[in-house]
Parts: structure tokens; C-alpha cells; sequence
């Protein structure tokens, strides 16, 4: 079966590597992109998909989401996100480290490998805890994690808030090129806060967290990586100075790069209207102005990849009052079709957007996909982009159903996606 | 008195060291104060077997009962032991300067031991002669000092004895134990062994510190010792007929494996011999320069 070579017709093709855009078609064989563009050859022997003039493009790549395995697959297992990231079009996903036991030690690194090639349709690249047991004190063993297969270097959903811990692992990472992905949030500055300072939290009666809690760990973080010269990946920002730090710092020619959510370009603080606790997110969502910048950021090449941050609770962590659930939200099925309204809204063009959903993403990682080129890794999506449909919670293949944009009307849905030359997703309707 | 000639002196004292008679009255009627701050078996003992040889009386001041745990500052001890007119002071202390400071203070001469992570220069010297009698020369050769390079006086001494004399010093460890801005003096610095050992002619391996492998500097052992740890398959990189070298004490399985430690490369244990031997002759080139009251 994975020798029949196939062929994707009649598809309006985007690489986003190149920014290329044009009619035509795509054949695989063998888990590669062997030819695309307007004039391919047929394979006699190849079985043929009519795309209907629909986009295909690299499938994406999610540099964040939390996994429940191992231990809380009553959240999400691997085998469970992969279906959910399927559905959405993802065929990469970076799993992080937060999990029980951490992803500190080269052996489970290796489990996760081995447990994600059995049981997940997509590729799940993990990324290993970058201090022991993700307590921030103590480097872990980059190298022999990075030899078991860890992809990058991060303590998830926590922030090192120790400088010297952090100058000394990117100095130690820089030998082994690893990538260190940091989540940018002063936890002395968040102290009790649950959502963005401002007015609205103040109305709401809720204690808020100051953009400072991330632009201050910005901005030492840069610092040390002019220090060390080490490679360094902020997770996510969410506020216009963080935009502006990151701007200064790669005009100064640093390693950096940065991430944004899906949340943070789509929704912002008014969204939690009635204390709606799957919009409680780390970092918070934002003043609509910030949602604006993070756009523009976005738009003109400051932020470099969008990430689903998805993140499964289930009810007994979100069926609480505002200030006592936990934070997150899932989002791999959600994550193109909300990114496309930017789309919609004529905020920035396709190519551009699916650049920073596959391209940038890869050329951070090290991966070799992200482009429609010959010789490129058959993971590939098609997907009408201006499909309208409301979400139903119910539907989504993630064990978890705390999605923020439930009930959303949302444009653009997946209808096949392929990974490594198979087709592990094909929506009904097609 | 230059380099190569210490050597020669070194050279002859080895001579001695081997025969029944060891004694010589180079230093009859000297008196030696061995003054070590920080606990040394090899460079203490090493030191006082040199002294011995040559004829002088020499003595051992155990810091750790002395008036120096009573308070006393480096400054008092330098003077108060200057006072009971000593001949040489040899001084192994904890801060980088401090030999120095103690040295402005007293009369007599005064020999560094290792002071902090500044300078261990009779460990250079042996290793210096343990190399010139096993290649023949130093000119010209390639040396990788590969480990804790950033805490390591041995490495600092060996780096400025051995380029100094002609040998190509090159530096080997992960980039936290490497000390910042030192490629600026000269020296070429590798983070993996693969290339830092490549055609290398000795490789000298430094200890590395229970307190710094456990997350701090680097993040355990069992990853040192895989990327920076020295066994056959990483000795393979250097010349077929490198040696090695170690100042110890060793931590076997973290920098070095004992197959390696004790095998036909390693001159470990002759090291040992020569530090006698170099240190002899250190105390021998004072005598001239021996206050004469």
C-alpha cells in the first residue's frame, strides 16, 4: 500500500517556503514529495485525488502542546492528539515535558518516541525538560537527550527564574545546538493574578498579572543569549512591548525567535466575559490593542511561528470558579481555521500565515518539512479555507473539550491530511 | 635560569631520586615551611620529599590547627612566620593572589603550591618534563587540556609553560567550564573531543569537582563522562601514539575511564616521579638566591 505512489490534482498549490502559489498537482511515493507543480506526469499505477481546486499546502507544525502521557491520559494520550492534530491539518506536533513523570530522562524520552510511532497517526517530536524535573535549579542532560531524540529544550509551561541556571544552560546548549524554547512569565510577578491587569480584571473583581511578568523575563532572557550566543525560542508573547523587545533583538542579529497562540491572535481579555474559565490561558489573554500588535508582529515577520498551545483539562480543573481552574485550552483542531480569520479579515495573506504555521516552524526545529518542493517529507494537508461551520465541543476528537471557541463560527476546514505519504485523515463530506 | 635548562636540572635530580643515596647538601642548614591553606596529599608530600633530598629541614604547617582558624589574616601568618627567619615558604592557598600577597610580606623566598584557580606552576614544570623525556621535545607538539579548564590552576599553568616552550595548546571542554574571553589569548578551544583531540599528541585531562556535576556547570555525570569523559573510543581521535595525562587526583568513570588511566598510553604515575624530581630542582635553583644573613 505505502508503494502506491499518490497523486493530489487539481489543487491550488502554496509553498510557503517560496511563496509560491499555483495551480497544479502533487505526487507522492514512498513517504516524499517526488513532483509537484502545473504539469506533473501521471503515474499510471498512482491512485488519484481529485483536490476540487482546494489548497494544498505542508501540513502544519504545532511547536506547543501538552500531552497527557505519561501520566494523566485521561486528559490526552498520544494517540488521542494525534487523531485531534490530524483533524486539524497538524502533522508535527512538539509535545512538552510537563508530564508525570518529566520529560527529564533520556528513557522516557525514548518511551515517548516508541509509544508515538505505535499509536499516533502524526509525528510527535517531544521536547525534553531543560532543568531536572522542571524545577528550574538544575540543568538536565541536553546531550544524551537530545542523542534519545528530544527536539528541543524547555520547562513547558514553567519559567526558569533563576539567571544563572538559565545563562549556564544556554552556554552548555550552544555546544550541542539545541534550541531552548522558554516560557516567558515572571511567576514572582504573576503572583495570585489569573488574568490581564487592567480594567477588566478589576471589574471582574479578579487579581491581574502585569504585561511586566513577561516583558521583564523577555528582556534578561535576551540579554543572556547576547551573553552566550546560544539559540533561544520564546514560547509565546502576548503584549506590544514583548514585540518591540523581540523587534530590537533580532535587528541586533541574536538567535531569537518567538512564538505566538492561536489565542492570542484570535480572542482577547473581553472574550472571558462571565468568567468563562477555558479562556483562562498562560499568559492571559490580552487588551485588544495587544491582540492588534501581536497581528501586526505577526504580519511583518517579528513573530515567527503560531502555536496551538494546546493544553487538555478536563472539567473537574475547569468546572471552578475563575480564579481556581487551571489554565489552558486545547486548540490543534482549532488552529487553522481560527488563524484563517486573520486571513479573512485581510490581515495577512495565505502564504504568509501558512509560513508561519509550517515553514518557520521547521526552520527553527531542524525539520525537514514546511515546504512543497521535490524531496520534501509527504506531509502535506488540503483543506477548503473558506468552509463555514460552527464548532461543536462534542465533535472534537481531543479526550479533552475545553476549547475557547466553542460555538464559534469559524471559516476553513481540513478535509485531507497526509502524513509520510499516508492519508490518515479525509473528512466525510469530501 | 630558562625553561629547558630547569629541565635539565630536573632531569638530573631524577638520576638521584633512583639511587640508594638520595641525599644532596644543596640545602643543609635551610629551613623549608610548607604552607598549605587547602589539604594536598601529592603537592605537600612531593614537596617535603624535595626539600628532605636536598638537606633542608623542613616543616609542615597544618592550617587546620594553626592560628589561621583563630582568625589570624594571611597578612599576620606572612609576618609571623617571617619572624622565625625562614629559608623557603611553599604556599598552596584557596584564592587566586594570595601566594602573591604573602610573598610581598616576608624575606625569604617563596614558592607558589597552587594558589585558587590562578596558577600551579610546578605542576606545569612536571608535566612539561614528564613530556620532553617521553616525546623527546615539546616543540611542536600538540597538546589538548580537555575538562574543568575554567576552575583548573593546572590547565592556566600549562597553558602559558607549554606554549611558551613551543607546544600548540589547544583547549577541550563544554563551553560553562571554558573560561570566557580566553580564545583572545591565543589559545584554540573545542567543545567536542572528536575535533579537539584530533592529531593530538598528549592529551591532559583535568579533574573535575563534585560540586560542579550535578546540574550547576554541567548537568550529571553519566553525560560528562559520555561527551567530555576520556575512554578508548575518544583517545582513538588523538594520535596513535598519544599520551595521557593527569594531574590528580582522578575521578575515575567522570573524566577518565580506567582502562585508560591504566593503560600503556597513560603516564599518570610518572608524573608523580617527576614532581619530585621538578620540584627538586626548583628548590635547588633558589639556593643561590637564599637570604644569606
Amino acid at each position: 500500500m505505502s508503494n502506491q505512489p499518490i497523486l493530489f490534482k487539481n489543487a491550488r498549490l502554496i509553498d510557503p517556503a517560496s511563496d509560491r502559489e499555483e495551480h497544479g498537482a502533487v505526487l507522492v511515493r514512498d513517504g516524499v514529495i517526488v513532483a509537484v507543480g502545473p504539469q506533473v506526469a501521471v503515474d499510471a499505477d498512482a491512485q488519484v485525488i481529485d483536490c476540487g481546486g482546494q489548497v494544498l499546502a505542508p501540513g502544519l507544525i504545532d511547536m506547543r502542546a501538552f500531552i497527557g502521557e505519561p501520566g494523566g491520559p485521561y486528559r490526552e494520550t498520544l494517540k488521542s492528539a494525534g487523531e485531534a492534530a490530524a483533524a486539524g491539518g497538524v502533522t508535527t506536533v512538539v509535545s512538552m515535558p510537563d508530564t508525570s513523570p518529566a520529560l527529564d530522562d533520556p528513557a522516557v524520552i525514548d518511551f515517548i518516541v516508541r509509544r508515538a510511532r505505535d499509536t499516533s497517526m502524526v509525528n510527535i517530536r517531544p521536547a525534553a525538560a531543560l532543568t531536572k524535573g522542571l524545577q528550574g535549579d538544575e540543568m538536565a542532560e541536553i546531550g544524551r537527550l537530545k542523542e534519545a531524540g528530544a527536539i528541543a529544550f524547555t520547562d513547558g509551561a514553567r519559567s526558569v527564574t533563576n539567571a544563572q541556571v538559565m545563562r549556564r544552560a544556554l552556554t552548555y546548549a550552544r555546544d550541542f545546538d539545541a534550541l531552548i524554547i522558554h516560557h516567558v512569565e515572571d511567576p514572582d510577578l504573576v503572583g495570585q493574578g489569573v488574568m490581564n491587569e487592567g480594567e477588566f480584571a478589576s471589574r471582574l473583581g479578579l487579581p491581574g498579572i502585569p504585561r511586566e511578568a513577561e516583558t521583564v523575563m523577555l528582556e534578561r532572557d535576551i540579554r543572556l543569549v547576547r551573553l552566550t550566543g546560544g539559540r533561544y525560542h520564546a514560547a509565546m508573547i502576548s503584549c506590544a512591548d514583548s514585540a518591540e523587545i523581540v523587534r530590537a533583538a533580532k535587528a541586533r542579529g541574536l538567535p531569537v525567535t518567538c512564538g505566538v497562540s492561536i489565542n492570542h491572535l484570535a480572542l482577547n481579555e473581553n472574550d472571558i466575559g462571565d468568567y468563562r474559565t477555558f479562556l483562562k490561558l498562560s499568559p492571559p489573554l490580552r487588551h485588544e490593542d495587544d491582540r492588534q500588535a501581536m497581528i501586526e508582529a505577526l504580519a511583518d515577520g517579528t513573530i515567527d511561528v503560531i502555536v496551538s498551545d494546546h493544553n487538555p483539562q478536563d472539567v473537574e480543573n475547569k468546572r471552578l470558579p475563575f480564579a481556581e481552574a487551571a489554565d489552558g485550552a486545547v486548540g490543534l483542531e482549532t488552529l487553522l481555521s481560527a488563524a484563517l480569520r486573520l486571513v479573512h479579515s485581510d490581515r495577512i495573506s495565505l502564504p504568509k500565515l501558512l509560513r508561519a504555521l509550517s515553514t518557520k516552524p521547521a526552520e527553527i526545529l531542524g525539520l525537514p518539512g514546511g515546504r512543497l518542493t521535490v524531496g520534501a517529507p509527504a506531509d502535506l494537508i488540503v483543506f477548503d479555507p473558506d468552509a463555514p461551520y460552527v464548532l461543536d465541543k462534542r465533535q472534537l476528537k481531543s479526550l479533552s473539550k475545553n476549547s475557547p471557541f466553542d460555538e464559534a463560527r469559524l471559516e476553513g476546514q481540513v478535509t485531507i491530511t497526509m502524513v509520510a505519504g499516508r492519508v490518515v485523515f479525509q473528512r466525510e463530506t469530501m | 635560569m630558562d625553561i629547558q635548562a630547569l629541565l635539565d636540572l630536573a632531569d638530573e635530580q631524577v638520576e638521584v631520586s633512583r639511587q640508594v643515596e638520595k641525599r644532596k647538601t644543596t640545602l643543609r642548614g635551610r629551613t623549608q615551611i610548607n604552607l598549605f591553606f587547602e589539604a594536598s596529599t601529592r603537592t605537600q608530600s612531593s614537596f617535603e620529599i624535595a626539600g628532605k633530598r636536598l638537606g633542608a629541614d623542613v616543616m609542615n604547617m597544618q592550617v587546620g590547627s594553626s592560628s589561621v582558624k583563630k582568625g589570624e589574616t594571611l597578612i599576620d601568618t606572612a609576618v609571623t612566620l617571617n619572624a622565625m627567619r625562614p629559608d623557603i615558604i611553599v604556599v598552596r592557598h584557596h584564592a587566586a593572589g594570595a601566594v602573591h600577597l604573602l610573598a610581598q610580606k616576608v624575606d625569604c623566598s617563596v614558592v607558589n603550591a597552587g594558589d585558587g584557580a590562578h596558577e600551579h606552576p610546578t605542576q606545569a614544570l612536571l608535566d612539561a618534563l614528564t613530556i620532553r623525556r617521553n616525546k623527546g621535545r615539546i616543540e611542536g607538539l600538540t597538546v589538548a587540556i580537555c575538562g574543568d579548564i575554567l576552575h583548573s590552576r593546572v590547565a592556566r599553568s600549562n597553558m602559558i609553560l607549554l606554549a611558551a616552550i613551543g607546544a600548540r595548546v589547544r583547549l577541550v571542554a563544554p563551553s560553562t567550564l571554558i573560561p570566557p574571553g580566553i580564545a583572545r589569548l591565543g589559545f584554540e578551544t573545542f567543545t567536542s573531543m572528536k575535533d579537539g583531540l584530533k592529531d593530538a599528541d598528549i592529551v591532559m585531562m583535568l579533574r573535575l569537582q563534585r560540586e560542579r556535576m550535578n546540574g550547576s556547570f554541567v548537568p550529571s555525570v553519566k553525560e560528562y563522562f559520555r561527551f567530555y569523559g576520556l575512554d578508548q573510543e575518544k583517545l582513538s581521535y588523538a594520535k596513535p601514539d598519544a599520551l595521557v595525562m593527569h594531574p590528580g587526583p582522578m575521578n575515575r568513570g567522570v573524566e577518565i575511564s580506567s582502562d585508560v588511566a591504566d593503560g600503556a598510553q597513560s603516564l599518570i604515575r610518572e608524573q608523580v616521579e617527576m614532581g619530585v624530581a621538578v620540584r627538586m630542582a626548583v628548590l635547588e635553583a633558589l639556593a643561590s638566591h637564599l637570604p644569606n644573613r
